[in-house]
């Protein structure tokens, strides 16, 4: 993978006046940096601020503060946009045009000439799986046909960057794997991925890299493959019993560690983060003959990291309402 | 320049497939049928009230057209979120919003011929010659309807369709009627009526600048001259108008 930078925010900030004349940022001082070739996920609950971002990205709405890079190119020049191909939350197109007609609208959008246009145009219907409804009007599309007349439309200019909002949401299981392979395919094909979710697994999945967005602030900036192979693991034995009782034993350096105990119906559920915490444990099952179910690590995952990073978030959200 | 078009002729194929247009072409025919039956009532020429009527049905439905379609183009834009799709693409905002403005004169410029057309062949069963003298009336008709337009895209990039179509109404009534009241105010005492009726006269366009209806249907010449510059205030206003609409819709957030 090459390690130039495909897209760089630096500093962005959005504010939103309301009625009253009281103001409400949305996007807090925002800086990101997207490789070149990469997928990165843009996690956060609802409301965070990951279509905003886009948006400002996009130049739909203006940025009160901060600049955005497309290669070292400012993103709110618009003709900076021809490398860019976008995919809306819930893409909304003309009802009266076919699907064939939209992408035909859209490609002439672009600066391309009619025999590439009608080329592209057959390999997206293709590729998304359309050719067949090709000439109905997208009125009588369903949801999932529509996200994908959405992916086909944003992969028309054969982009080298992608930004995808909720590409996933409300398609069917089917739907939801074409969607990733497509992902994944325009990696291959060179593209950068940004796209939003709040979805973890779908993170955890095909993404590269991600970030945790919570309240319009930049949380955490998580490496997927350090996750797992990450040390900080967890480690979880499953007894058949109701009792058991953890002896306060100090590991061969001394230190005694944690223990959770769990107990869920007739199982008690131990976890610790240290290894050698759980052999003990697993000696003190032997000795007290319990039946054991299962033993072993259960690494850390995404969506701990996530509800930590947003957790923090709206704690603080919290004490600074109570001020 | 193709991002314009494109723009345009999607714009002008939404504008033809909207259920409004056919409506209000179908009303103008009714109107232009009746015109008929008026001047069949009519003890004078009944040709001067076909024309009479038929180019004021031409004003009308044309105006009304601009103010229905035109009021929604860039709220509906909006509301419907297609926008988003659209400005993420390498075309810049006052490129979308003369693409859409080209896109609805066409559908106007449809209208007109449509029904001028129609206005020829009503009026050659009574007198069997073209009456190409009614370009005179129909050319600064299709001038005034582009500046309504103008003044219902203007609206439409900041305010909600049903508040759009009632200024544009207000304006095109205004429109026509400021230059009676300055007059009215003129003959007056009232000095407060007198200036705020001046008020009116130049900031509204006056649209009875481009009323040579009356003039054309009796015959009454009209100088080359006063026809020409008639016609550059009301491109020039239009002009001035979409400046508005583009400065206005730059500096929105396309939320």
């Amino acid at each position: 993978m090459i390690n130039n930078i495909a897209v760089n925010i630096t500093s962005l900030s959005k504010i939103y006046k309301t009625g009253w004349g009281k103001k409400y940022k949305i996007i807090n001082n925002l800086s990101l940096d997207i490789k070149e070739n990469e997928i990165f996920g843009y996690l956060g609950a609802n409301g965070a601020g990951k279509t905003t971002t886009f948006k400002l990205i996009l130049g739909l709405i203006h940025a009160d503060q901060g600049e955005v890079t497309f290669w070292g190119k400012s993103a709110f020049d618009f003709k900076n946009r021809s490398i860019l191909g976008y995919l809306p939350e819930n893409p909304y197109f003309y009802s009266y045009l076919t699907a064939g007609e939209s992408l035909d609208f859209y490609a002439s959008l672009f600066d391309m000439n009619t025999k590439t246009k009608n080329k592209r145009i057959k390999e997206l219907l293709s590729l998304v799986g359309l050719e067949h409804v090709k000439d109905l009007q997208l009125r009588k599309f369903s949801r999932g046909m529509l996200q994908r007349v959405g992916i086909a439309q944003a992969l028309i200019n054969d982009p080298k960057l992608l930004i995808l909002d909720e590409p996933m949401s409300g398609l069917d299981p089917m739907g939801r794997k074409n969607m990733k392979d497509i992902i994944l395919k325009c990696r291959q094909e060179g593209k950068t991925i940004m796209f939003s979710s709040h979805i973890i697994s779908d993170v955890e999945m095909v993404c590269d890299r991600a970030s945790i967005l919570a309240k319009g602030e930049l949380k955490r900036i998580i490496d997927i493959e350090e996750i797992l192979d990450s040390e900080e693991n967890l480690w979880e034995i499953i007894c058949q019993t109701k009792h058991f009782d953890i002896p306060t034993m100090p590991d061969n350096e001394g230190i005694i560690h944690d223990v959770q105990k769990t107990v869920n119906g007739n199982r008690t559920i131990l976890t610790t983060f240290s290894k050698e915490m759980a052999y003990l444990l697993m000696d003190e099952v032997k000795k007290q003959n319990l039946n054991l179910i299962s033993f072993g690590p259960r690494r850390k995952n995404l969506e701990e990291i996530y509800i930590k990073s947003t957790g923090q978030a709206d704690q603080k959200g919290q004490k600074e309402g109570a001020r | 320049m193709n991002k314009i078009a494109a723009i345009a002729l999607n714009t002008f194929r939404e504008s033809i497939r909207d259920r409004i247009f056919y409506s209000l072409l179908f009303f103008a025919v009714i109107l232009l049928a009746f015109s008929m039956v008026l001047g069949n009532l009519t003890l004078a020429e009944p040709v001067k009230i076909i024309k009479d009527f038929g180019l004021g049905s031409i004003s009308i439905v044309g105006t009304l057209i601009a103010i229905f379609v035109g009021i929604g183009m860039v709220y509906k834009e909006m509301e419907k979120k297609t926008i988003y799709v659209i400005l993420s693409k390498p075309i810049a905002r006052w490129q979308f919003l003369i693409g859409k403005y080209c896109g609805l004169s066409l559908t106007i410029i449809v209208e007109v011929v449509v029904m001028t057309i129609l206005l020829f062949i009503i009026c050659y069963q009574y007198v069997p010659e073209i009456p190409l003298s009614l370009f005179y009336a129909i050319i600064p008709i299709y001038f005034e309807i582009q500046l309504i337009l103008a003044v219902a895209f203007l609206f439409s990039t900041f305010s909600t369709s049903f508040l759009s179509g009632m200024f544009t109404l207000s304006i095109f009534i205004i429109g026509h009627l400021t230059k009676d009241l300055k007059m009215l105010a003129q003959n007056g005492e009232d000095v407060v009526f007198q200036k705020f009726a001046n008020g009116l006269y130049y900031v509204f366009p006056n649209l009875e600048n481009l009323n040579f209806k009356a003039r054309v249907v009796h015959n009454i010449g009209i100088p080359f001259p006063e026809l020409f510059f008639s016609l550059l205030y009301a491109a020039l206003y239009t002009a001035v108008i979409l400046m508005l609409a583009i400065f206005i819709f730059e500096k929105r957030d396309i939320r």
